[in-house]
């Protein structure tokens, strides 16, 4: 396939007298195929924005090579702005200005017909209220403005960080169904949220940073599958059993995680192995099932971003992946 | 060309211009109505009211002068030493009549060769703050609601950006301070007409005038450029509205203040007022008096120093090439967040 968006080995650092050197971005790779939808996942302060803005010109990278639709960015931005539509975090507009003003200054300065405007507005569903002024609207219409605005330009990849920010249940499944016709119609969208059951739904693919670096990517199906091979779930026939049966399987060497009717456990290589090893016991199974991980939970091992009780997590707690495995051998983030 | 057509739209759309602009011209208005309402056309009744008035006021001071004489008189005679009177009695003498003129019991009257350049610093100052208002806002408010990021999105050439946006401001700010300094003349010269006088107005006294209102429009754009480089700068309007502050009251008050201690020559010199004057006066010239009281003997002439509006353009022309230069440079070298 066709990429869009090819980045490798982006860095960025800041720099500060008082707090020495930060890496926001430490040879992170990337790659987005045409036509997709690609998730952008990864905790607070990961650089998920750092990279956004690094993308479309708004940072300058200290390192590293950008392609956005076959052309080396930032370098060559301006021959592919026109075709690259996004929003980078919260956007805020003019309060006194009214949607249609601020749609219809943004195409006039990039030369985007006017009857655009009606198209988007209709598509983000405030036609009706597009004279009003801004500063009446919601969080959530603020948030559909602004994908009315990346998407004036009718744009072949749409970049947006947390689109579903402040948008209602019905919002954010009119905002899923947006973005899969986007992308049947040929548009690539490449989507920041930390709505992971989102991500899991609407996404073909995901990217996985953590403090600056990629911890994961590919289809998301790969991506579970491979984060949650060996998982089942047991039930017995007593529940008054699950102690014992619990540590019968610990000694045996399976992670076991005890939940109040079942038992989790992990590195598990045959189902039978435990119904062989519990039936030895006089343990008797009533339900084995494999289980499969969902992105959250895969999100969470990989950025080691789990809550802990009793303990508070800072923001840049999260896991260091090793810079040996996780870059390919070759090529565009591939 | 399509930006500089979005931008001067943003321009005019935007409230603080249209409130700041109302707000100015509400101002020239009512110095103007002020200037009418003040000043009265001198006919021939006038003037005989006023000769009636000086013959009147003459007289009044001729009979107070009579009556302290015979006060006067009357104190010798009895012997009182005291010192309200002189010992001369015939020392207290009428004021003769020319020095009460008719002249002095005219009303005022709006003479407008003599008066209206006065006029045109005023009508510079509100220009000028105008532009500085609302260049700086036009940039600053955009750095800070993020407007100029969603900009740079769909334009990515910062430079480019931001010089047809300053070029949008100039071209409304050209547009309104022309049109006033228009309207200006043509009220002043009205008023002139119905309430004073508008002898003398030869060619050169017009291009005089001329001359002096391109000033005052140019020094409104110079403004507007600085204000506009300032929020650039500083990414919000307060920056350049906080630094025009700053500039008041501690580079002019505070540096008027320690110059007035160690008694430096010509202190208005370096003060931004005067060169602002001096620009669209066409000259200010300063006087120092320093001199002058150390030597108590003979007449007294203060030293001099003129200030022409060339020395203006100078400081103008070094402050638009700092504060501009500054800004394209920022917006080149620094990232955007």
């Amino acid at each position: 396939m066709t990429a869009v968006l090819e980045i490798e080995g982006l860095q960025k650092s800041y720099r500060s007298r008082r707090r020495g050197t930060r890496n926001a971005l430490d040879g992170f790779d990337m790659r987005v195929e045409a036509g997709q939808v690609h998730g952008f996942l990864g905790p607070n302060g990961s650089g998920k924005t750092t990279t956004l803005r690094t993308l479309l010109g708004l940072i300058r990278p200290d390192g590293g090579r950008m392609r956005l639709l076959d052309h080396e960015v930032p370098a060559d931005l301006s021959a592919v702005a026109g075709q690259v539509g996004a929003i980078v975090e919260s956007p805020q507009f003019f309060p006194h200005f009214t949607a249609r003003e601020t749609l219809s200054l943004l195409a006039t300065a990039g030369q985007v017909r006017s009857t655009r405007i009606d198209e988007v507005l209709e598509l983000v569903g405030l036609r009706d209220r597009s004279r009003e002024r801004v500063k009446t609207y919601s969080l959530g219409m603020k948030q559909r403005l602004a994908v009315a605005s990346a998407l004036l330009k009718d744009p072949r990849l749409l970049i947006l960080d947390e689109p579903a920010n402040g948008l209602d249940p019905g919002g954010i499944r009119e905002m899923r169904a947006l973005m899969r016709n986007l992308a049947e119609a040929g548009t690539t969208v490449l989507l920041s949220s930390h709505i992971l059951a989102e991500i899991q739904l609407i996404c073909d693919s995901v990217t996985i940073i953590s403090l600056g670096r990629r911890v994961a990517f590919g289809p998301v199906e790969k991506v579970l599958a491979a984060h949650s091979a060996g998982t089942v779930r047991v039930r017995l026939e007593a529940v008054a059993d699950l102690p014992e049966a619990g540590e019968a399987l610990t000694r045996a060497g399976f992670r076991v995680t005890r939940e109040p009717d079942h038992l989790l456990l992990e590195g598990v290589e045959e189902a039978a192995m435990v119904t062989r090893l519990l039936a030895g016991q006089g343990l008797y199974v009533s339900e084995l099932v494999w289980v499969d991980a969902d992105l959250e939970s895969v999100f969470l091992e990989l950025t080691a971003t789990a809550p802990a009780p009793g303990q508070s997590r800072q923001v840049d707690q999260s896991a260091r992946p090793a810079m040996v495995g996780q870059r390919s051998a070759g090529g565009w983030g591939a | 060309m399509s930006l500089y057509r979005a931008e001067l739209r943003r321009l005019v759309l935007r409230r603080l211009t249209r409130w700041a602009t109302v707000l100015g011209l509400a101002v020239l208005a009512t110095v103007a109505v002020g200037v009418f309402l003040s000043n009265q056309k001198i006919d021939d009744a006038a003037r005989a009211k006023a000769q009636v008035a000086a013959e009147q006021y003459w007289q009044q001071q001729v009979r107070q002068t009579e009556e302290l004489r015979a006060e006067c008189e009357q104190a010798a005679a009895r012997g009182d030493q005291s010192d309200r009177f002189p010992p001369d009695c015939s020392q207290i003498s009428p004021p003769p009549r020319d020095v009460y003129p008719a002249e002095q019991y005219l009303p005022t009257t709006f003479d407008f060769r003599a008066s209206f350049g006065q006029t045109l610093m005023a009508l510079a100052g509100i220009l000028a703050l105008v532009g500085f208002v609302v260049g700086s806002s036009f940039v600053g408010a955009e750095w800070n609601t993020g407007g100029m990021m969603t900009m740079l999105l769909w334009r990515p050439k910062r430079v480019t950006v931001l010089l047809t946006k300053l070029a949008a401001l100039l071209t409304g700010l050209l547009a309104l301070a022309v049109t006033t300094t228009v309207l200006w003349f043509g009220s002043f010269w009205l008023i002139a007409t119905t309430r004073g006088s508008t002898e003398g107005m030869t060619a050169g006294a017009w291009q005089s005038f001329a001359l002096a209102g391109l000033r005052g429009v140019v020094l409104a754009l110079v403004a507007a450029a600085l204000g506009f480089g300032l929020a650039s700068l500083g990414r919000h309007t307060a920056m350049a509205l906080g630094g025009a502050v700053g500039v008041v009251v501690v580079g002019q008050v505070g540096l008027g203040v320690l110059l007035d201690l160690i008694e430096a020559k010509f202190i208005a010199a370096w003060l931004l007022p005067t060169y602002v004057q001096a620009w669209v006066e066409k000259e200010v010239v300063l006087q120092d008096w320093q001199l002058c009281q150390r030597n108590p003997f003979g007449p007294c002439e203060p030293e001099t120093l003129t200030l022409t509006w060339q020395h203006s353009s100078g400081l103008l022309v070094v402050g638009l090439v700092l504060i501009l230069g500054g800004a394209c440079w920022a917006i080149r070298r620094r990232d955007i967040s």
